[in-house]
């Protein structure tokens, strides 16, 4: 847990921030039959962050990295939309969706570990391209569906409780478990650290790589559906744009290592969170849009350098004595979901 | 609207008949246009392309259309190989704004006279072109701030008015902001209490309003700079309970399809007419250029309002 307490008190320090400009801030109440308040927003539109961000820690375990989750985000949520739009079929519209996804999850991985592209030229390719698949699949235009059942997933409520959250709990949990408590996760961080080592030890990190990167673009293509249908609507220009460098950053922040080798779940989740609850600081404040992107830029400084156990030893060591000599072998040590 | 697309999936709609080969001499009176137009990044687009089509069709001009699919340097190709066709004369909506003095003055020493539509470009020498046809986004802004103004004008309380801007520093959101706090500014009784970007996008527009809405319990108006921001804006206004066009009066821009019907069902009260049909204006201005006669250097696309009244007898008739 140790490496999770920086960014949780910087989470801990936004939400006081939150507090002290929105007295109600943490007020949750019933309205409408459902949860209402900040916290629920917060957790309902940081969901497909969160989920993109699960994936990504994966594609990262294994020294690799994914650019084109953005352009999955919007290839998904324009294919749902389009057949909902022509015959109204919500099930078999996602199926075909999520099917697509993982699909072009198995390109990218084919590319990375088949061929042997670099991560990054191998995904930027699908980014690129992908964003015009998007357009195409669109006509270029935003389609609008008026499926109700279709808006269950990204602005609908079961329980009271938003569905979009119920999702990635359930996500989270089928992750973690895979990873943590089965063998999975172990040969994950074996191939992030020597993938040929590991092959030679007898692991098959091929399919090892191939199978992460779909699972990466199938958690971008649930992300997708969230997004489109939050708003009934699918956009191939906007949907997700971006997104792929909020999840890399999420990653980072959570404590995953970009080298691979080594990641963090629940940090994952964390970093997201950190992300979707700053943009929500920066609406409820009211800092003016000209000047948004600084203050972001400032606070995800601030949480890197917080991170870093060397500048943390430089600066607290004036301020009080030393508490350990060498914290930075204490890092090292794994830490489980 | 102004939303920067990375690969558009564009048809070149070359527009058929090809004019007879270059037999475009001055006296006898057909005229051939060369267009070029940005891309079809959204359905306010894709109405422009039409209408400067359909109005090519209706005056007798012969129309030579590309797509340059958001790239500049597509839209410099296209320049040139209309200069080399020798075309009458050349319009374009400019990708960005600046880089075009080179191809301009080749146009202008082949003696073509150029007219912009909808977007301006920054260069400094006006005589590259004859005439800039576009909309009056500050005008926009100024007639959205009007019916605010008539709307309350018996108002005692101050009004509580949030803003969703567009994508930060473009020029429709920076022109609609300007214009209406011209107008609302004059009484102190309106107030602007929250104003952030919502990336003229739907999604956006929702994330926005609900970080708003919890903010600022009391909101009497949202003024959005389109329709799309407005439309996801009334998704989480109606996710909080309150009744889109009663508790929150809205307020928005462009005048697409969507925002059309969501005026007409009375979640929307006012919308101000961004209008992409310019194809007729810009067909009686480039008769007048290629005739040499004098025109204005700016000229504003005819546009409209829309109350919800109205909304409900135009809609059957929108063409986007």
């Amino acid at each position: 847990m140790k490496r999770l307490l920086w960014p949780l008190l910087v989470l801990a320090a936004l939400l006081a921030v939150n507090l002290f400009f929105t007295p109600s801030f943490f007020s949750v109440e019933m309205k409408e039959g459902h949860l209402y308040g900040s916290l629920i927003d917060i957790l309902r539109f940081g969901a497909p962050l969160i989920l993109v961000s699960l994936g990504m820690t994966l594609v990262i375990a294994t020294g690799g990295i994914d650019l084109s989750v953005g352009s999955v985000v919007a290839i998904s949520g324009a294919l749902a939309c389009l057949r909902i739009s022509e015959d109204g079929g919500v099930f078999s519209a996602v199926v075909l969706a999520l099917g697509l996804c993982v699909l072009l999850g198995l390109w990218n991985g084919f590319l990375v570990a088949g061929v042997g592209i670099q991560p990054i030229i191998a995904t930027l390719i699908l980014m690129v391209a992908g964003r015009g698949l998007a357009q195409l699949i669109t006509d270029g235009q935003i389609i609008t569906v008026n499926s109700p059942s279709y808006k269950v997933i990204g602005g609908g409520y079961l329980l009271t409780v938003p569905f979009g959250i119920l999702l990635v709990l359930v996500v989270l949990g089928v992750t973690a478990f895979l990873t943590r408590r089965l063998a999975l996760g172990v040969l994950i961080e074996s191939v992030g650290g020597n993938a040929e080592a590991s092959r030679l030890a007898g692991i098959r990190a091929r399919g090892i790589v191939i199978t992460v990167y779909a699972f990466a673009a199938l958690c971008a293509g649930v992300a997708g559906l969230m997004i489109s249908s939050n708003v009934s609507s699918a956009d191939g220009n906007n949907a997700g744009l971006w997104i792929e460098l909020d999840a890399i950053l999420a990653v980072v922040i959570g404590g995953t290592s970009l080298s691979g080798g080594r990641f963090s779940l629940g940090g994952t989740v964390l970093g997201a969170l950190i992300i979707q609850t700053l943009t929500t600081t920066i609406y409820s404040v009211g800092v003016p849009p000209e000047t948004t992107l600084l203050v972001k830029a400032l606070v995800v400084a601030a949480v890197c350098l917080l991170q870093s156990p060397k500048f943390r030893d430089k600066v607290f060591r004036r301020a009080g004595p030393p508490s350990s000599p060498r914290p930075a072998a204490e890092e090292k040590v794994r830490v489980t979901a | 609207m102004l939303v920067v697309a990375g690969l558009a999936a564009a048809t070149l709609t070359g527009c058929g008949g090809s004019g007879g080969g270059s037999g475009s001499g001055g006296g006898d009176g057909s005229i051939t246009m060369g267009f070029s137009q940005v891309g079809a990044e959204s359905g306010w687009r894709t109405a422009n392309t039409k209408s400067v089509q359909e109005a090519a069709k209706a005056a007798g001009i012969t129309l030579k259309f590309s797509d340059a699919q958001q790239k500049q340097e597509n839209q410099i190709k296209a320049i040139r190989s209309y200069i080399q066709q020798k075309v009458d004369v050349i319009a374009f909506s400019p990708v960005v704004e600046s880089g075009w003095d080179t191809v301009l003055k080749e146009a202008k020493n082949a003696k073509i006279p150029v007219i912009l539509t909808d977007r301006a470009v920054d260069s400094k020498d006006t005589s590259l072109y004859k005439t800039f046809l576009g909309s009056d986004f500050v005008e926009e802004g100024r007639k959205a701030g009007k019916w605010l103004v008539e709307q309350y004008k018996d108002a005692k309380d101050p009004v509580n008015i949030v803003e969703l801007q567009g994508t930060t520093g473009s020029a429709p959101a920076n022109d609609r902001k300007a214009g209406f706090q011209e107008v609302i500014g004059a009484d102190p009784k309106f107030k602007i209490i929250a104003s952030q970007t919502g990336d003229f996008t739907r999604a956006k527009g929702k994330e926005v309003m609900e970080a708003f809405l919890k903010a600022n319990p009391d909101i009497d108006v949202l003024y959005a700079h389109n329709d799309d921001m407005g439309l996801g804006a009334i998704e989480a206004i109606e996710g909080a309970g309150k009744v889109p066009g009663k508790d929150i009066k809205i307020i928005t821009v462009d005048a697409v399809h969507d925002g059309m019907q969501a005026l007409a069902d009375g979640k929307i009260n006012y919308i101000v007419e961004c209008s992409p049909l310019l194809g007729p204006q810009l067909m009686d201005l480039a008769k007048k250029v290629v005739k040499n006669e004098s025109v204005q250097a700016r000229v504003v696309t005819e546009e409209t309002t829309f109350t919800q009244e109205q909304a409900k007898t135009a809609l059957p008739d929108r063409k986007y």
